[in-house]
């Protein structure tokens, strides 16, 4: 890639727009499955008897419940990055390759 | 070619007859699962043979092309995860203490979410054959390539002891063969996929095995639940009646003791997952970005989906294990195989002879196809690393490089049979943690920071690289698992099971100071160049088969 190239690109309004907005929209899901899963974490590191919890009469806890949960939600998360990834920021993409076509 | 793999095929027989031998006091053979082994071996060597006939440049050796597709790559990358320390190793952790084998469970599928955000994209526009290529983007080759040559093969050999144990036992048990002839024999069949079909090879048995151990699992967690009404509350209270630990089991417990255990398993699970070779070298498969993060939409739904029914099997194991049927399955007091063997018993409790053969058969395929993919990956980085670019100055012909890379397979195999034989009483899932622990304090941070901090120099990258493995390393060797239970001193030197908080961030500490009191002109150079190196990353321009109009 040479400098002309690299300076089009970083110049182009468009980059900056995919940018900014994939690494905005991929730290807040990293931070959120982060807290989601160092929060689980740090429950059994400090206080395990939390997770002992009962749920209602029987022999059931919250801990099962809550592994799974974590489990689902993870899933879904990357179905929500994905949808607008593979839409939005592809778009966005090629039509940055469209602007620079001249220069590869 | 194909005579040298019908040669081998006789080696392995003749492998099953040595067993034979030495097959009296242990049980009886299990016919059904003998066939559905050999159809099964027959089925993968078809593949392999045509995979050979399509592998010819060193980019099909490697990558199969990068034409698989997000679906087919999700599948493999499952598949690869599904290891046999997951099936087998899990299971067998829920039977023996519960709710911690879970915790396990949940930390290897969140590492999923973060790699699909923060590196799949990036991996498969920066990347060609294997994750060093990143790190070396704008880095010096020579340093970049020695450091994570150390890494990958120090994560790939340890996670190969988990499988070729996981492996043994399991041949054990269903053919009574002795642990070692099962090793070795898993060691030749391994070699035989890997040198003759390359990724191709290696990627296809990934899928069909991932596809029949979902169905299998599946299967199996329907019996378990179908004998509780379908209540998973129905199931636990029957587990933690029979349960030595009673409630205890519904609850984070023993296993995990103290806390800066627990944070440092967490971190080691999560992040190692974005550190291990030959889960990265699935990114380089696809054609492009779009398809990448498909790839991994596709394998954190069936992993997750797999650990969910692994909750099941493992309370269900519990219940069915240990009630009065279930004594057959122990020999004096101990479960045949140990607790790693659960799943394998519960399999012929739910679903007799047949199923017991097909989840062996199946298990079994998982390792080999999970051993293949570290070998490839451990080869991979011997010969385009270390012999293509820093032996050769990226001078040597592919035909040179693909045969030094079967070389190496060979010799990798060979230390995995060794290894295999020597650790034969850990813990699989365990052990797999350890492999984690160095992905994450070793690969980790270099491939993070060479992505997002633009003032990285080789120096850092270099120095703090190792004192992350080294930390990882040598913690993990004074911990008490193997300073106490393997080196039989009284008490071990470093308190802790898992190392990863200290080293990960001794890595990123060190990488960030010798990089920021690099001032050579070089370290100026490879910072210049990292917007370059942002611009492809984000937008795919100039990657290796990405730009498609």
């Amino acid at each position: 890639m040479n400098d002309e190239l690299v300076k089009k690109i970083k110049a182009n309004p468009k980059y900056q727009e995919l940018t900014s907005k994939r690494n905005s929209f991929s730290l807040k899901l990293s931070i959120f499955v982060l807290t989601m899963f160092y929060g689980f974490v740090l429950v059994i590191a400090f206080d395990k008897e939390l997770l002992a919890v009962k749920l209602g009469e029987g022999v059931m806890t919250v801990s099962y419940p809550i592994g799974a949960a974590i489990i689902v939600i993870s899933f879904i998360t990357t179905l929500i990055y994905v949808r607008r990834a593979n839409t939005e920021f592809e778009d966005l993409t090629n039509s940055i390759k469209d602007d620079v076509k001249d220069l590869l | 070619m194909f005579r040298i793999i019908t040669l081998l095929s006789l080696c392995a027989i003749a492998l099953f007859a040595a067993g034979d031998a030495s097959f009296e006091g242990k049980r009886d053979l299990n016919i059904s699962a003998i066939i559905m082994f050999f159809i099964f071996i027959a089925g993968t060597l078809g593949i392999t043979k045509w995979a050979a006939s399509k592998t010819k440049s060193a980019s099909d050796f490697y990558t199969a092309g990068g034409g698989i597709t997000g679906f087919q790559n999700g599948m493999a990358i499952a598949g690869d995860y599904m290891s046999a320390a997951s099936f087998l190793g899990i299971s067998g952790m829920i039977y023996l203490n519960g709710f911690d084998g879970l915790v396990y469970a949940v930390g290897f599928l969140v590492g999923w979410p973060v790699i699909l955000f923060l590196m799949a994209e990036k991996l498969r526009n920066l990347g060609k054959f294997t994750f060093t290529d990143i790190a070396a983007y704008r880095l010096s080759q020579k340093e970049i390539r020695i450091l994570a040559a150390f890494g990958s093969l120090s994560v790939v050999t340890l996670y190969l002891i988990a499988q070729m144990v996981g492996a043994g036992k399991l041949i054990q048990i269903l053919f009574g063969m002795d642990y070692e002839y099962a090793v070795i024999l898993v060691g030749v069949m391994m070699i035989v996929y890997v040198t003759f079909g390359g990724m191709l090879a290696t990627t296809w048995v990934q899928i069909i095995k991932a596809v029949l151990l979902l169905s299998g699992v599946t299967f199996m967690g329907f019996m378990v639940l179908a004998s509780f009404n379908f209540s998973f509350e129905t199931l636990a209270t029957k587990a933690v009646e029979i349960h030595d630990k009673g409630q205890s089991i519904m609850a984070p417990g023993g296993f995990i003791s103290d806390p800066i255990s627990a944070i440092s398993l967490g971190m080691a699970l999560m992040l190692g997952t974005a550190g291990l070779p030959h889960i990265l070298m699935r990114f380089f498969t696809v054609g492009n970005a779009k398809e990448a993060r498909k790839s991994v939409v596709y394998a954190t739904g069936f992993i997750g989906y797999f650990y969910l029914i692994i909750a099941v099997i493992g309370l269900g194991a519990i219940v069915f294990l240990n009630s009065p049927e279930g004594a057959v399955y122990f020999e004096n007091g101990k479960l045949i195989g140990g607790a790693n063997m659960a799943a394998i018993h519960l399999s012929h409790v739910v679903g007799g002879d047949i199923f017991l053969g097909f989840i062996s058969a199946v298990a079994f395929a998982t390792i080999l196809a999970v051993v293949s993919g570290l070998t490839l990956a451990g080869a991979s980085s011997i010969s385009h690393d270390i012999y293509a670019i820093v032996m050769k100055k990226g001078l040597a012909s592919e035909a040179d490089e693909i045969k030094v890379s079967k070389r190496s397979v060979i010799v990798i195999g060979i230390v995995g049979v060794i290894l295999g034989i020597a650790f034969e009483n850990q813990n699989i899932a365990f052990m797999v943690g350890l492999a984690f622990a160095i992905a994450a304090s070793a690969n980790f941070p270099i491939l993070f920071l060479s992505i997002y901090w633009s003032k990285l120099t080789t120096r850092g990258t270099f120095i703090g690289g190792f004192i992350g493995l080294l930390t990882a390393v040598i913690l993990v060797i004074l911990s008490p698992t193997v300073w106490v239970e393997i080196l039989h001193y009284p008490t071990a030197i470093f308190p802790y099971k898992h190392p990863a908080l200290f080293s990960v961030t001794a890595a990123f500490i060190s990488i960030w100071f010798f990089s920021i009191t690099d001032k050579s002109q070089r370290a100026q150079k490879e910072i210049e160049s990292y917007d370059a190196q942002n611009i492809r990353a984000e937008t795919g321009i100039g990657a290796d088969g990405a730009v498609d109009h």
